[in-house]
């Protein structure tokens, strides 16, 4: 177990180097940095000083440590655009993107999971077929349409929930919160359906079809065979057991609601980190840039970790060969 | 027989509607198990062996349906059973076992608390009385140290240990009938004879009836008091297993029986059945084996035997109707 979690963390620290490589080369491709901080008027000398005094004059090898060793103290330089610490631009953006994910997550989970064992163990129910048909537009409809029709529906036509924005916050500590306000929590309906709605078809469909599989398997005839309840075959031995490509894909989903709410944020005008890297991208803002792509980076590495380690938990065979190898 | 028989099936039919019409996959199916026998069931594969079996125990899987016929499990009816009244009666008074014990079990739990969530459902018992049970019946089908195994997964055991695990769930609420479907199968051939050897004991001391679906001859020998042959969806002969092996009535049964190799066989070629058997859409008219079965004549082209008495077996087949006794063997 500790070995197998040290394998993973050594994996996931290269994964994280790579990246880190890649968000350093985005500095070096897009053209002179000071070019971009100073005015017309500032003399070569000048330049040249600054140039010293920001080290980009040192060898790149010793730049790209220097990065490596500030990003790992969390501090990504300032933005060209808005002359301020990136580090505080995440902080204040970071919490907007996280309610809106995880509202999304769980909307996703809590039900696609159900509706995906209902449509699994009724297969031929009407209410199965219209649960199937509603995953289907769900999965073909782009996101900005959903988006877009959910404004002109519930905000335009009926008036009864915010086109954009995160209503009231309330601040606490570093953190600020619209969940414990009614304004807030009516702000984040919309964009959370938006986002969530793929990801809970596509949970749905994948839970439906492992069921599916699972229930053909030995062990659940035999597990009706001995007598079991209804309730106990598919709710104890069928979900458990379709449960790991479930986290596997909720895992990564999870990792992709957060790094692509950037359609969701734009739409919705949502004040998240999304927003933020499209205004970065429209600048050419690079320490936003860089700092956005090793941040969700950071989020997929670790999501997928906490999957690998839930893997463990959940089916005992992952626990020997994880100690095997 | 005067007691009441622990099973007793009558007719049975089970069809398979089909948008190209019916499937009748088991047809006029008859038997009884007393307490205590073991009924061999042997036949090719499609015969219809297990379907019986599944249907006897009330998990045939839709479209499948039982279309006629009764089963009676000591006397009382239990093919029309609703669905909620059925789920007693699986695991506490019919035990079924599989064919292979490797995917028996749900990998996810230990089989400790397969075997006790079992015992729990069927009898009035407290977890910690439910786990002492699950320890003795461990113990009782032969695993070794079975209060430190208790708590394993089914992938930490070997296959000949799974299916005693599976023996021991299948046994857990003492059931008075066993359905054995192919048991040993899927092992090695040292460990099926323990395994044979374990389920003739423990149904032998708790008088079980064992219905034992298998088209292993062997197996059938060494352990059935009964054997019944089936093909094409029938019962082709029934009988006690020593006349059914060595004095065979139906020309069937006599190409299975030449078809295994025996140790006083010098050489000599095995038998073989020519052709294979017929396809549910197109069971032939008369007697199903007719087109293959060496002694055909007119009347097995179109008529249909029904079981006749003959010896101390029943055997379908007009070579041993009385007013054809004389007919060319």
């Amino acid at each position: 177990m500790l070995a197998f979690t040290i394998r993973r963390l050594f994996e996931a620290a290269i994964v994280m180097l790579t990246v880190a490589l890649l968000a350093f080369v985005l500095f070096r491709f897009v053209g002179d940095p000071i070019n971009q901080m100073v005015g017309q008027d500032t003399s070569i000398a000048e330049r040249e000083e600054l140039r010293e005094r920001l080290g980009l004059n040192d060898p790149v090898l010793v730049q790209f440590g220097r990065f490596i060793w500030n990003a790992a103290r969390y501090d990504f330089g300032i933005s060209y655009q808005v002359k301020r610490p990136v580090t505080s631009l995440i902080a204040e953006r970071f919490p907007a993107t996280f309610e809106l994910a995880i509202t999304a997550a769980l909307f996703a989970i809590l039900l696609g999971i159900p509706m995906g064992v209902y449509t699994g163990i009724h297969r031929d129910s009407w209410l199965s077929k219209l649960f199937l048909s509603v995953s289907l537009v769900g999965i073909s409809l782009p996101t900005f349409l959903i988006g877009i029709l959910l404004i002109y529906v519930f905000a335009v036509q009926l008036g009864v929930l915010p086109s954009f924005g995160r209503g009231e916050v309330v601040r606490i500590g570093g953190w600020t919160t619209g969940l414990l306000t009614a304004s807030g929590l009516k702000a984040l309906i919309l964009p959370a359906i938006t986002l969530g709605l793929f990801q809970m078809t596509l949970v749905t469909r994948l839970v439906r079809s492992q069921m599916l599989e699972v229930l053909r398997t030995d062990y659940i005839k035999f597990a009706r065979a001995r007598g079991l309840s209804d309730r106990a075959v598919n709710f104890g031995h069928a979900l458990k057991n379709t449960l790991i490509p479930v986290i596997t894909i909720i895992g990564l989903q999870l990792g992709a609601i957060i790094a692509f709410a950037i359609i969701t944020e734009t739409v919705f005008q949502w004040p998240g980190m999304g927003l933020m890297f499209i205004q970065a991208v429209q600048n050419a803002d690079i320490p936003v840039m860089s700092a956005y792509l090793l941040l969700v980076a950071f989020l997929f590495v670790l999501i997928n970790l906490i999957v690998d380690l839930l893997y463990v938990w959940i089916d005992p065979r992952v626990r020997i060969y994880g100690r095997e190898a | 027989m005067t007691e009441t028989p622990t099973l007793s099936v009558r007719n049975l039919r089970i069809e398979f509607p089909t948008r190209r019409g019916t499937l009748v996959a088991v047809d006029d199916v008859s038997f009884d198990i007393a307490p205590g026998e073991v009924l061999g069931i042997v036949g090719e594969s499609g015969a219809g062996k297990s379907l019986t079996g599944t249907a006897i125990i009330g998990l045939l899987e839709p479209p499948g349906r039982i279309a006629g016929g009764e089963i009676r499990l000591n006397g009382q009816r239990i093919d029309n059973l609703a669905r909620e009244a059925m789920r007693p009666i699986r695991g506490k008074r019919i035990g079924m076992v599989f064919q292979d014990p490797l995917t028996s079990l749900n990998p996810l739990y230990r089989i400790g608390d397969q075997i006790i969530e079992t015992i729990r459902t069927h009898l009035p018992m407290s977890e910690r009385e439910a786990r002492a049970r699950a320890i003795d019946l461990l113990t009782e089908v032969g695993i070794q140290g079975a209060e430190r195994r208790i708590d394993s997964y089914p992938h930490e055991f070997s296959g000949g240990m799974r299916q005693r695990v599976v023996l021991a769930l299948a046994l857990c609420a003492e059931p008075d009938l066993i359905i054995a479907d192919e048991p040993t199968t899927a092992l090695d051939v040292s460990i099926q004879a323990q395994i044979i050897q374990l389920l003739k004991r423990l149904c032998r001391e708790r008088g079980t009836a064992v219905m034992l679906i298998t088209h292993d001859m062997g197996v059938i020998a060494e352990t059935a008091n009964r054997v019944a042959v089936m093909y094409a969806g029938r019962i082709a002969e029934i009988g006690p297993v020593r006349e059914v092996i060595k004095s065979a009535h139906h020309p069937y049964t006599r190409g299975l029986m030449g078809s295994i190799p025996s140790l006083e066989g010098t050489g000599d070629r095995l038998t073989q059945i020519p052709g294979s058997m017929p396809r549910l859409t197109a069971i032939p008219k008369g007697c199903a084996f007719n087109p293959r079965c060496p002694h055909a004549f007119d009347r097995c082209r179109t008529e249909r035997p029904d079981l006749m008495p003959v010896d101390h077996s029943l055997a379908a087949c007009w070579l041993v109707a009385p007013q054809t006794a004389e007919a060319p063997q």
